[in-house]
C-alpha cells in the first residue's frame, strides 16, 4: 500500500531532520530543520486522519513558534558558529545516556503489543466535528483554564522583556 | 476493510518506535548542546514526540480524548516558548551570551 511507503518516507525525513537540528552548527539551520521536522509530523497527522490537528500543528508550530525562534536568533545575532562546544567526554556521556534511554524505551515495548487491544473502527475521530464535541463537552473546564494560562504567559512575557524602572 | 490493529499497513508499534526515536533525539540535544535556543528547540522536539504518540493512540483506540490532550499540549508549548524566549532575551541582555554554562550561579 502506498500509505505504508509514505509513512516510511515521513519517518526517515523526521528522524533525519531532528538529528540535523541537534548537530548543525548554525542555529538558523537548526530552526529550518526543525520546520522540516514539524511538517513531517504534520504529514503523520494527516496519515492518521487527524486533519484538524495537522492544520493546527502547522499554524501553531511552523507559523508562530518558529517565527518567534527565528526572530530571537536574528535579534540576538546568533547566526554564526561562535558557540563554544562542550568537552568531548560530556558529548560522549550524552550519546551514551541517549542510547541507554532509547534501549530502555524500545525494550519496554517488547511484549506490549499483546497487551494492547486496539480498535481503529471509527475513522472520523480526528475530524473537527468530533473534536469540537469532545473539547466543548467533557473538556470545557480545561479549555477555559488554558485561556487563563495564555493570559498569564502574555503578562509574564511582557513583564520580563520590559526595561526595569529605576 | 479494516485489518486488526493495523491502519494503512502500519502497526501501532511503529509509531511508538518513531516517537521513542524523536524523544531520544530531543534528550540527546538537551544534553549535547550549550546554546539555550537549541535546547529550547530540543524540548519542542520532545513535546512533539509525545504529541505524535497521543495522536497515534487516539486513532488506534478510536478515542478523541488523546487529540484534545494534544491540543492542550500545543497551547502549553506556545506559552512556554513565549515566556522562555523572553527569559532568554533578558539573560542575553545581562550576560551577552546564550551559553547555558555561564548560568551556574544557582549551582552548589
Amino acid at each position: 500500500m502506498i500509505t505504508k511507503y509514505i509513512f516510511y518516507f515521513l519517518s526517515v525525513l523526521v528522524i533525519f531532520s531532528a538529528m540535523m537540528v541537534v548537530f548543525s552548527k548554525n542555529p538558523v539551520h537548526s530552526v529550518l530543520y526543525l520546520i522540516v521536522t514539524f511538517f513531517g509530523i504534520a504529514g503523520h497527522y494527516f496519515l492518521l486522519n487527524a486533519q484538524f490537528l495537522a492544520a493546527v500543528h502547522i499554524i501553531v508550530y511552523a507559523g508562530a513558534i518558529m517565527v518567534l525562534f527565528l526572530y530571537v536568533i536574528m535579534m540576538l545575532n546568533l547566526n554564526k558558529e561562535a558557540e563554544p562546544h562542550k568537552p568531548v567526554w560530556v558529548k560522549f556521556a550524552a550519546v551514551i545516556a541517549g542510547g541507554l534511554l532509547m534501549i530502555t524505551l524500545v525494550g519496554s515495548l517488547r511484549g506490549a503489543e499483546t497487551m494492547m487491544k486496539v480498535n481503529p473502527a471509527n475513522e472520523q475521530i480526528g475530524l473537527v466535528e468530533n473534536l469540537g464535541k469532545a473539547l466543548f463537552g467533557p473538556f470545557l473546564l480545561p479549555f477555559e483554564i488554558s485561556s487563563v494560562l495564555f493570559l498569564a504567559a502574555m503578562v509574564g512575557a511582557v513583564m520580563l522583556s520590559k526595561k526595569e524602572i529605576h | 476493510m479494516i485489518m486488526n490493529n493495523v491502519i494503512n499497513g502500519v502497526p501501532l508499534n511503529y509509531y511508538i518506535l518513531l516517537s521513542a526515536c524523536i524523544f531520544t533525539i530531543g534528550v540527546l540535544g538537551v544534553l549535547f548542546r550549550r546554546n539555550a535556543i537549541i535546547i529550547f528547540m530540543c524540548v519542542e522536539l520532545m513535546l512533539n514526540a509525545v504529541n505524535l504518540l497521543l495522536v497515534a493512540f487516539s486513532r488506534y483506540l478510536s478515542d478523541s480524548s488523546g487529540q484534545v490532550f494534544v491540543f492542550f499540549i500545543m497551547a502549553v508549548a506556545a506559552a512556554e516558548v513565549a515566556v522562555g524566549l523572553a527569559i532568554l532575551t533578558m539573560i542575553y541582555r545581562n550576560t551577552k551570551s546564550t551559553d547555558i554554562d555561564m548560568l551556574d550561579k544557582l549551582k552548589w
